[in-house]
């Protein structure tokens, strides 16, 4: 059960405000674009927080500069996974950064499980933690 | 007597002869040198004594923070004295000081050391030769260094941050927005429970960090070793309910290298993934840790606690931009830096002179930001500026203006004095900070509808909306003491 005060994953950029819609991921977009970064679209079905390589929904957009173009992948995206998580993200490939600019989730399950907390607990009271998604107790494409 | 241009002795046996002679005369002054690309550069806001000359004055800085002692030593002549000697080579009258204004006379002196001065890789020994002894010294009414020029060569011999801005971002997994933190409070006399509880509040509730103050170490009241294990199952509890990678910066800072080493080894087996140290610590301690925090993977955040000591006063001590050179160079993740809004010291050009030190890959001459030398960083990562002290949701868009995206954004007292609890304070911060990046994103003018943006995002939010209604006319409107002397048309040579 999902204790917190939005009751779901609160990854990227834009998770604890209300739900993107095309409209406002064409403006995020556009900023992209307007840095000259590669937006790309990533999906999966385990958000642990450090599960860093989700699936990409092919590579990244280098050479497509029409946002409305992009806005078309992000929504093919979501067509075909309805049920993941899906992100949209930005590289900057500049000197010295050469790494994502941005990172926002633009689709998520119906419903967001969480995650369990699991303890294990060793001598002078120290505790190794892990944590675990109650998605993944199903295999891939079963879960959500 | 035979001498240069600048008044240097010439004939050598006049040079040498036992006794006492001027600086200038000792070869400490330079009117023609032109610094090496190799040399380090200091540059010094001097105020002489009355009836010192200043070309005199800067010449006696430069004895002696290189080679020299208050009376000639023939044991110079088995040296190649020549290239050892610091040269002062240009003094300017700071502009709005001396004659004619309300204050004192004030130079802008420029000295110029050779790299063979400094031992490789030790922020102790450049210290000691720059700021050693001549800070006391009596031909000087007060000093303060403003700035340096480290070369690339020198550059080179340091680790810099143990893991720097991108990295820092990749392993957090957040991207495109500042970073949330806050430091817990009181910051004194919590139980290690109560504490944790503080911790696993802010961090549900949407922060990213949590911070140790500067004097929490291990007191009566909460051992470390108590703190470390309940703030990191707060750190774990948060992570496993908002999916986030979450931290708490465990101030390691203690009494012996010893004592730190094995609190970071403690924080790095329970899961940390960053660690803090004071100040306070000294300069060789912040480098073992830097290499400690590189080696275990880990962030290191530096707080600056003492740094007011001696960076406020505008003629004595140390500018705090020389201070954020040291730093980068010494190796530290994170370091307060300035707020520009808040209830700290900091004028705003000055401020972002700071970070724009911390953060660039280049830092071209910036007067106006009190930036006085091109100084290039050759690829020592990029430090995370802190805005910590006195700021709150309501001024988002300014801070984000003034600061940027690549810093920590620190609302202590604006996350646990929410009137609705810890946990609202730090969604109310969260909220505001992802409308006013979204808005930024959108090309809105979001300095300027800031308040505007902020009330839209508080319509869907009501801990923000308590956050704007309990701060709103919240400012704190100071002086700065420390503030860039410069005109914007060239400043001649005296």
């Amino acid at each position: 059960m999902i204790t917190n005060p939005t009751g779901r994953l609160t990854q990227g950029q834009f998770s604890f405000l209300p739900d993107l819609t095309d409209e406002q991921i064409s403006a995020q977009i556009k900023w992209a674009l307007a840095h000259d970064w590669a937006v790309s679209i990533e999906y999966t079905d385990d958000p642990h927080p450090r599960n860093t390589y989700w699936e990409m929904f092919g590579l990244p957009m280098f050479d497509l500069k029409d946002p409305a173009a992009i806005l078309m992948e992000v929504n093919e995206a979501r067509k075909t996974f309805p049920n993941h998580y899906i992100r949209v993200m930005a590289f900057n490939s500049t000197r010295g950064v050469e790494s994502p600019a941005m990172s926002f989730i633009v689709n998520r399950p119906a419903n967001e499980p969480g995650f369990g907390l699991v303890r294990a607990e060793g001598p002078g009271r120290e505790i190794r933690y892990s944590f675990h998604s109650y998605a993944t107790d199903k295999p891939e494409s079963e879960r959500y | 007597m035979n001498s240069n241009g600048s008044g240097q002795i010439t004939d050598a046996a006049e040079r040498y002869k036992s006794g006492v002679i001027p600086y200038k005369k000792m070869g400490y002054w330079d009117a023609d040198y032109q610094p090496k690309e190799t040399d380090i550069i200091a540059l010094f806001r001097l105020t002489p004594q009355p009836g010192v000359d200043p070309d005199e004055a800067a010449a006696a800085v430069a004895g002696e923070s290189s080679t020299a002692t208050w009376t000639v030593v023939w044991t110079d002549r088995l040296t190649a004295a020549e290239l050892y000697r610091a040269k002062a080579y240009r003094v300017d009258l700071v502009p709005n000081t001396g004659p004619g204004t309300n204050n004192e006379a004030q130079y802008f002196a420029y000295i110029a050391y050779d790299l063979d001065l400094f031992e490789e890789g030790s922020i102790a020994n450049l210290t000691a030769s720059i700021i050693g002894n001549v800070f006391g010294f009596k031909a000087v009414k007060a000093l303060r260094l403003e700035d340096m020029r480290i070369p690339v060569a020198y550059l080179k011999t340091f680790q810099g941050p143990a893991t720097g801005i991108i990295v820092e971002r990749e392993r957090l997994d957040k991207f495109g927005r500042p970073i949330l933190g806050a430091t817990v409070k009181p910051k004194l006399g919590l139980s290690g429970r109560n504490y944790g509880r503080v911790v696993y509040e802010a961090l549900k509730g949407g922060l990213d960090f949590t911070k140790d103050d500067e004097n929490i170490n291990s007191q009566p009241f909460m051992h470390w070793r108590d703190r470390f294990l309940y703030s990191m199952e707060a750190v774990n509890r948060a992570s496993a309910t908002t999916g986030e990678v979450k931290g708490h910066y465990l101030n390691v800072t203690a009494g012996t290298m010893e004592a730190m080493y094995e609190r970071a080894e403690f924080a790095k087996s329970l899961g940390s993934v960053i660690v803090m140290i004071d100040l306070v610590i000294g300069y060789t301690a912040i480098q073992s840790m830097a290499k400690w925090a590189r080696d275990n993977s880990m962030i290191l955040h530096l707080h600056r606690a003492g740094h007011g000591t001696y960076t406020r006063q505008k003629n004595h001590g140390i500018n705090f931009r020389v201070i954020s050179k040291w730093m980068r160079m010494a190796g530290v993740d994170h370091i307060h830096a300035g707020t520009v809004v808040g209830k700290l010291e900091g004028d705003p050009n000055m401020v972002q002179g700071f970070y724009d030190i911390l953060r660039e890959p280049y830092n071209a001459m910036n007067l106006e930001r009190g930036i006085f030398f091109d100084q290039p960083w050759a690829s020592l990562k990029k430090v995370m500026p802190v805005a910590s002290g006195g700021i709150h949701a309501g001024q988002m868009h300014q801070l984000l203006h003034y600061l940027g995206e690549d810093v920590v954004l620190q609302f202590g007292g604006g996350t646990i004095g929410h009137p609705m609890g810890v946990q609202a304070g730090a969604t109310a911060n969260r909220v505001a900070l992802e409308a006013m990046i979204m808005a930024r994103n959108e090309g809105r003018d979001f300095l300027n509808e800031g308040p505007k943006i902020l009330d839209e995002a508080a319509k869907t939010c009501s801990p923000l909306r308590a956050a704007l209604d309990t701060w709103k006319d919240i400012t704190f409107n100071y002086a700065s003491t420390d503030t860039p002397d410069f005109v914007p048309t060239t400043t001649g040579s005296i």
